[in-house]
């Protein structure tokens, strides 16, 4: 499994250390999804996020999500980081890189991944506010 | 029999801990175990989702528990 790399960090993600490892001689093209802290949400200034993880869990579905992308877009390599702790407006909380033979590939492989990431990836958001803290999504 | 509770997120902020264990009756599902903690804890209810890995699967709450799994709350998970 030497082209799929995934991890989870309690330290800053560095975009450099995806891109590299998705490098591949058969890749057409890589596209890379940087996700990073938005300092408002629905108006509200936000101060910080704060990730927490299941990680062994968290590590094994992001792993499946690598391996879907292998699979249906053959792609060559696959790169997803997490970042877990407090977080500052700005910072990187996520980056996905995928490497594939011609470029349509990548860009919906690194979709896909990012979107089913954040709907089956055991890991947890608290926006915490001026005045307050919520955790992302967890009421309808 | 005795099962491992982990809980992440509001499931930790509702339970008022990260862990605990639960005495089930043998054979118990999640079902079991889901209608308990939502007597016990009634704002579960509030949630958007309340799923549960066992032994670090997603789990349907028809699977029946077994001595000594870990089963893991899940709330609306947020990532990315």
């Amino acid at each position: 499994m030497n082209n799929i790399d995934v991890q989870i960090k309690n330290a800053f993600l560095v975009e450099k250390e995806c891109h590299d490892f998705v490098a591949h001689r058969g890749a057409g093209g890589i596209a890379v999804f940087v996700g990073t802290v938005r300092d408002q949400t629905k108006g509200k200034n936000v101060v910080r996020l704060e990730f927490e993880s299941y990680e062994p869990m968290a590590v094994k579905e992001m792993k499946k999500i690598a391996q879907t992308v292998k699979d249906q877009w053959q792609a060559l390599k696959v790169s997803m980081h997490h970042r877990i702790g407090i977080l500052g407006i700005g910072e990187i909380a996520v980056i996905i890189a995928v490497s594939t033979p011609h470029r349509k590939a990548a860009f919906e492989a690194c979709e896909y991944a990012i979107d089913t990431l954040k709907e089956t990836v055991p890991i947890w958001k608290k926006e915490v506010f001026e005045d307050g803290e919520v955790w992302v999504a967890a009421h309808p | 029999m005795k099962v491992n509770i982990l809980a992440f997120g509001i499931a930790r902020d509702i339970l008022g801990k990260s862990e605990a264990d639960v005495e089930l009756r043998d054979g118990n599902t999640i079902e079991e175990l889901k209608q308990m903690l939502l007597q016990k804890h009634p704002k579960f209810a509030d949630l958007a989702s309340l799923s549960f890995a066992v032994n670090e699967e997603y789990r349907k709450d028809d699977f029946h528990l077994s001595e000594g799994d870990e089963v893991v709350i899940i709330p609306p998970v947020s990532g990315g």
